[in-house]
């Protein structure tokens, strides 16, 4: 578990040190965080444009949409951070949560006709009990065991959904919401503004949900499940209930992004249900840095951007005219996030995150200093 | 009755493809505790460049010679990709499980792209000899040959596996690292040397896999090696971590399991009961039927 708990024992060993520059760097952050989120919200209004990264002008329907899955991948990888970066669950199995807001949502309203509120109701109802359900058998074991059943239930969710039992899912073909009573606000290339402001509240809502959680008794919980599960033991709290509810927080905080996945797509595709697609969540919080949680955001936002823009290159003809040994490769996005992603496991632990905090940190000055002596205080603890 | 004979054979034949996959990823977890997911890729690579060498002979590729040749290409194949990976890759990452666990990710997703990219998406019809796709008459069941095959070479690894681990010096060692890894280094034997071997192994049965599943199915897509890696994963919780003998009765149990209630209830309905079986396992024996002490860490 090295590289999760680095990042974050080094930061809890500066906070005595130097707590009074570090509470102006954290309302600096807040200040800043306010400020992009505003900006992010005045873009449908704007005409900016970054040539290589946005297919057209801010306010374009394309660029909108394609913002808006950036930012629910951002925070779906937020509500995998609580998992595997604070409590220290590596689960393959987290695309089920989301799926089950996405295909929940859709059959809520395209087959029971629910209307938009009670239909959210039912499906947030729904990623607490499956979650629920999921996560009390799975944790019988830890580690790697773990890793393993996560990724059989999630395999069994996405059966269900391809193979179409009971008739709900649509196969292969995916949901689309045709029947779905949803307000004229959400419909139609017009309006895409208005999900592109839903995309940005959930993954505002998402992260403050995070925040929360992690900054609370029970967060504090988490993370000490995650250092020296005896400890947590010999203080008379059972390490099994802990996981569990950071387990139903982050699978339910899951359901929530799926449903606005469904809302921004305007239907549900089976990929979602897939390993693979959860190995591309384990690939974004790689990429942005298992330690912090705004790297999680940053790491979904970047790997939706590059592999839509990958997606381009590939098709685009400097590529297809190449000879075989480079055009193959290159074609293939998958190949090239594969190759980055073992790149950063192995020459950038810590991701952006951890490289940028290696970058701005003050290298020989007093907070870095006391990290040593206290990092070995923390996790050398006689048991 | 001639249902169940064709199901049970043909579940034997399943269980058969699971056990090559299983059994090097039991290994290579027990000995190194490296959740390999490249093991999936492996198994494509293996099967995708016995089809190559196979089809290059053109109207030769569906003689025998040319078959056994494909086999042993797919092992060769994927033997050698393990030993890259594991040399250049895992071994920097010594005791960093996490990480290793990260690395065969993100190797697993880029090669699966990468035989995306050379041999495209679509099922490519594996070559073999015209004796496969007919049917042997087994007690009033037409029995395709192709299972026999798999069930053969899958006994013949079995036999071979328990012989080097039960005979062998290699084999002592390799178990003895299994119980405990520091008590072998510290009596002066080299394991690192040993992880090697049992990755490459673990790879050269994942390649034969491989071969074996194009021949099963008689097609090959690039989907195969991680459709398989899912139910080998599942066979490895439910036989036990690091266990061989279990990796071989929890092959059989699931593929015959999946066979039966995908038959008799509904397709699909199989692989659910499958992971219903892995959920019970875990709630009545968490470390799994064959393994020995809780060791899942």
């Amino acid at each position: 578990m090295s590289i999760v708990d680095k990042p974050r024992t080094g930061t809890a060993a500066v906070a005595p040190a130097t707590n009074g520059h570090r509470t102006s760097r954290r309302w600096i952050g807040r200040t800043l965080a306010l400020a992009l989120v505003v900006l992010l919200a005045l873009l449908p209004k704007l005409a900016l444009t970054v040539p290589g990264v946005l297919p057209g002008p801010t306010y374009s329907a394309g660029t909108l949409q394609l913002l808006a899955v950036c930012f629910l991948f951002g925070a779906l990888a937020v509500t995998y951070h609580l998992l595997f970066g604070v409590t220290g669950m590596l689960s393959f199995g987290h695309a089920l949560y989301f799926a089950v807001g996405v295909y929940g949502f859709a059959i809520a309203l395209q087959t029971w006709h629910l209307s938009l509120l009670p239909a959210a109701l039912v499906t947030i109802g729904l990623g607490v009990v499956t979650s629920l359900i999921f996560g009390a058998v799975s944790l019988r074991v830890n580690g790697i065991a773990f890793a393993m059943v996560t990724l059989a239930f999630a395999q069994a969710g996405s059966l269900l959904v391809y193979r179409n039992l009971g008739g709900h899912t649509g196969g292969e073909e995916g949901l689309g919401l045709t029947n779905a009573k949803l307000p004229a606000a959400l419909l139609g290339v017009t309006n895409t503004a208005n999900l592109y402001w839903i995309a940005l509240a959930v993954v505002v809502v998402v992260y403050l949900a995070v925040v929360w959680v992690s900054g609370s008794r029970v967060g504090a919980m988490m993370a000490a499940v995650r250092e020296n599960e005896l400890r947590v033991q010999v203080l008379g709290v059972r390490p099994y209930l802990v996981r569990l509810t950071a387990f139903v927080a982050s699978g339910t905080l899951a359901t929530i992004v799926g449903m606005g996945y469904l809302l921004v797509q305007g239907g549900a595709n089976p990929q979602i249900t897939t390993t693979s697609f959860t190995l591309s969540l384990l690939v974004m919080i790689v990429l942005g840095g298992i330690g912090a949680r705004w790297g999680a955001v940053v790491g979904g936002v970047l790997y939706t951007l590059l592999d839509q823009r990958l997606g381009v290159l590939a098709s685009s003809s400097t590529v297809t005219s190449l000879p075989d040994v480079l055009r193959i490769p290159l074609s293939q996005p998958l190949f090239l996030l594969g190759l980055l992603f073992v790149l950063v496991v192995m020459f950038l632990p810590g991701g952006l995150a951890g490289a940028l905090a290696r970058v701005s940190a003050p290298r020989p000055s007093s907070a870095d200093a006391s990290a040593p002596p206290s990092h070995v205080h923390t996790t050398g603890e006689p048991s | 009755m001639s249902v169940v004979v064709l199901l049970l054979i043909t579940g034997l034949g399943l269980g058969a493809l699971y056990f090559l996959a299983a059994s090097g990823l039991s290994l290579i977890y027990g000995l190194m505790r490296v959740l390999n997911f490249a093991h999936g890729a492996f198994l494509t690579l293996g099967g995708y460049l016995g089809y190559q060498v196979a089809s290059s002979f053109g109207p030769e590729s569906n003689s025998w010679p040319v078959f056994l040749l494909s086999l042993v290409v797919g092992a060769a194949s994927g033997a050698m990709f393990a030993a890259v990976v594991e040399l250049v890759l895992i071994r920097r990452l010594y005791e960093r499980e996490i990480e290793q666990v990260l690395v065969t990710v993100g190797i697993g997703l880029a090669a699966v792209a990468l035989v995306i990219g050379i041999w495209g998406s679509d099922a490519r019809r594996y070559p073999a000899p015209a004796w496969m796709s007919q049917a042997t008459n087994v007690l009033g069941a037409q029995v395709p040959n192709s299972r026999f095959v798999c069930i053969l070479a899958a006994v013949v690894v079995f036999a071979f596996l328990s012989l080097l681990l039960g005979r062998t010096r290699y084999g002592l060692i390799i178990r003895a690292g299994v119980e405990n890894r520091s008590m072998v280094a510290a009596l002066g034997i080299d394991v690192r040397r040993s992880f090697t071997a049992v990755f490459v192994l673990g790879g050269a049965l994942a390649g034969l896999g491989g071969v074996l599943a194009g021949l099963y199915n008689a097609s090959l897509s690039p989907g195969t090696g991680d459709s398989l890696l899912i139910f080998a994963f599942i066979v490895v919780v439910i036989g036990g971590l690091g266990s061989v003998r279990g990796a071989a009765v929890a092959a059989v149990t699931v593929a015959l399991l999946q066979q039966f209630a995908n038959y008799y209830a509904a397709s699909g309905v199989g692989d659910l009961m499958v992971v219903l079986a892995l959920a019970v396992v875990l709630l009545v024996r968490p470390q799994g039927l064959f393994a020995r002490s809780v060791r899942i860490a």
